[in-house]
């Protein structure tokens, strides 16, 4: 992610939509960072540690299915607040 | 010859009778007063809220092939069958970037397929059609690989008849399974799924948690499950001297693993079922409520991977992998419930073949007989059409699967995942930007969908020497010489040749098609029956003008 957010946010918020805005950017690094962690075999392609008999390459993925849901729940909510501010600054 | 496990048979009966008559009765849940046209058939009147199409979506993405397939995997080779982990956790972040978009413009301009909105957003009959036929394709084969899954539980249960039985009373209990669904799909549309699929859903949950708990019990534990399935993956196939399999992804697997997860998360909201199920919900935000959601289904898919594991350490053997967990089931699970996991791997077919012959019979309808055939079908007709179209559909895939061997159709699932990720950027690529050129999108799905069948072609099996073609998804990828996801090769390609030829077609000024779209039909949110922008029209899209 580039750190063009602020100059485009402090331009934009006078008239014109931002695209990129700093709530923008946290959403975007919550759905890429599964992307990541999963796309890096490396990191977990091993057996140990060993949770409760599971070898870590299974356990390790399946921790990922709630840390991603807990990621992309992060980034549903800051969109629906986003949309619910330019909402009401649209009508106003 | 398998005795008939009675019990099971019984309690799989009853479950099987119970979701009959309610996918009958599903045509007047929620019934709007004119039920004559696709919205009400086709997308159950685009009225599910955000629990119904958790159901629906994790009833259709999560088949019964699925449920077979993947401990069958796991069971056949170790690690590299748990690829289905991280493809359904990618799934979620991805189409929430996207599906929103999707949903927005098709209810803005009613749009019931992909392929309706490619053809509304880039004006080309052409390329809607390339969309259309590819998904129909990818589909059939999807369909029948739902049977393969009911015929596996038939066959464990004993009466699927042996080898020796005349083809009719062998294949009878399959057909009038097959019957049974086609007339609730024809009558009921997509609210027969949508109700099942409650059923389904809570079925498969309650028999995963207690397999889960149950089996290892039984079996002394993980560490046990591990400690013998890792001794006998490690031993060597005699027929290539390579080992059977790891318990974790080995260095020259991990580009395959990694480019078969990603590869097959960009494909999944390709397929027509998927989004037949995805339109058919209510607002916006169920779509994204649901990717927040869904991932529960992910976990009890990792949880059903381990029972491959749990297969291979208690020694279950089977000739045909498919039957490795309902086999297991069986000998596991005491009588009465394992027709019970029998019976949600069966509802567990039905609810996805019902969605996927919807999907597939939209697609033909709207895409191929309206946009080349009767152009000016009133709504009457083309539910019409699109009924006995899910009938033919359903009827092609049961000949599929009776006519021709299992492998000719999971080769051909195969197949459809590489070609139907072909549609990625025209679908995709259109709900984000109309740079791309429609006739370079045309020639890149081509390249796309020829080389991902000629590489496929060239993929001998690696376990069965007689197989020559289509033995597997993964090839060396050219120019790094990794092994990786065919699909996601001939994506790149797709990507490519679109990219370049698009840049050339606007360097001549090629003809653009006309955008039926706009810019804020894409954000819209329903708030009202019609769906207008949910802002007003000053402040949609127009800059500077609060």
């Amino acid at each position: 992610m580039s750190d063009t957010s602020d100059p485009t946010g402090s331009a934009g918020a006078s008239g014109r939509r931002p695209v990129v805005t700093p709530t923008r950017v946290v959403v975007a690094f919550c759905l890429i960072v599964p992307f990541a962690a999963m796309l890096w075999v490396g990191s977990y392609a091993k057996v140990e540690p060993a949770f409760i008999g599971i070898p870590f390459f299974y356990w390790y993925q399946m921790l990922w299915v709630p840390v991603s849901a807990v990621l992309t729940s992060v980034a549903y909510v800051l969109v629906r607040r986003e949309r619910r501010a330019r909402k009401e600054g649209g009508s106003a | 010859m398998k005795d008939v496990n009675g019990v099971a048979l019984g309690v799989f009966l009853f479950f099987f009778v119970a979701v009959t008559v309610m996918g009958f009765l599903a045509a007047r849940w929620r019934a709007a007063e004119n039920a004559n046209n696709l919205d009400e058939w086709g997308l159950g009147g685009r009225s599910f809220g955000t629990w119904i199409t958790w159901f629906l979506l994790g009833g259709d993405l999560y088949t019964a092939y699925t449920f077979v397939a993947v401990p069958a995997a796991i069971y056949a080779a170790g690690a590299s069958g748990f690829f289905a982990v991280p493809y359904t956790i990618l799934v979620y972040p991805l189409i929430f970037t996207f599906l929103p978009r999707l949903w927005s413009v098709s209810h803005k301009h009613g749009y019931v397929t992909t392929s309706d909105f490619v053809r509304g957003r880039f004006g080309s009959k052409g390329l809607s059609l390339a969309v259309a036929v590819t998904g129909i394709l990818a589909t059939m084969p999807y369909i029948a690989l739902q049977l393969v899954g009911i015929q596996a539980v038939l066959d464990v249960m004993g009466v699927g008849g042996g080898e020796n039985t005349n083809w009719f009373i062998k294949d009878l209990p399959l057909l009038i399974a097959f019957g049974v669904l086609a007339a609730y799909t024809y009558s009921s549309g997509l609210r027969a799924p949508a109700l099942i699929a409650f059923v389904k859903d809570t079925l498969i949950y309650i028999v995963i948690v207690v397999a889960i708990i149950y089996i290892p019990i039984k079996l002394g534990g993980f560490d046990d499950i591990f400690a013998k399935a890792g001794a006998a993956l490690s031993q060597e196939n005699p027929t290539t001297g390579q080992p059977r399999g790891a318990l974790a992804s080995g260095e020259k697997q991990q580009w395959a693993y990694a480019t078969l997860a990603l590869g097959s998360a960009l494909a999944l909201f390709m397929y027509p079922h998927s989004i037949t199920a995805t339109l058919s919900s209510r607002s916006r935000e169920v779509i994204r409520r649901n990717t927040t959601i869904l991932p529960l289904y992910s976990l009890m898919l990792g949880l059903l991977a381990l029972l491959g594991f749990m297969a291979i350490a208690a020694g279950v053997k089977v000739d045909n992998g498919q039957l490795a967990i309902p086999q297991l089931f069986e000998d596991m699970f005491p009588d009465w419930f394992t027709g019970v996991a029998f019976a949600a791997i069966g509802i567990g077919a039905l609810v996805p073949a019902a969605i996927m012959s919807i999907a597939a019979a939209n697609l033909f309808t709207r895409n191929i007989y309206k946009d080349f055939i009767k152009p000016d079908a009133t709504p009457e007709q083309e539910t019409k059409v699109s009924k006995l179209v899910s009938l033919m559909v359903k009827v092609g895939a049961l000949v599929f699967v009776l006519g021709m061997d299992k492998t000719v159709a999971i080769n051909f699932q195969l197949l459809g995942g590489i070609w139907i990720l072909q549609t990625f950027p025209a679908l995709v690529g259109g709900l984000f930007t109309r740079w791309f050129h429609r006739w370079a999108l045309l020639a890149g799905w081509a390249v796309g969908m020829v080389y991902g069948t000629l590489a496929a072609y060239g993929v001998p099996s690696p376990v069965n020497p007689d197989q020559k073609h289509f033995g597997g998804s993964s090839k060396e990828i050219p120019g790094i010489g990794e092994i990786g996801y065919i699909g996601l090769t001939a994506f790149v390609l797709n990507v490519v040749v679109t990219v370049v030829l698009t840049l050339v077609l606007r360097a001549v000024k090629a003809p653009d098609g006309v955008d039926e779209t706009s810019p804020s039909d894409y954000t819209a949110d329903a708030g009202d029956p019609g769906v207008e922008a949910e802002l007003p029209p000053a402040t949609a899209g127009a800059p500077g003008a609060h």
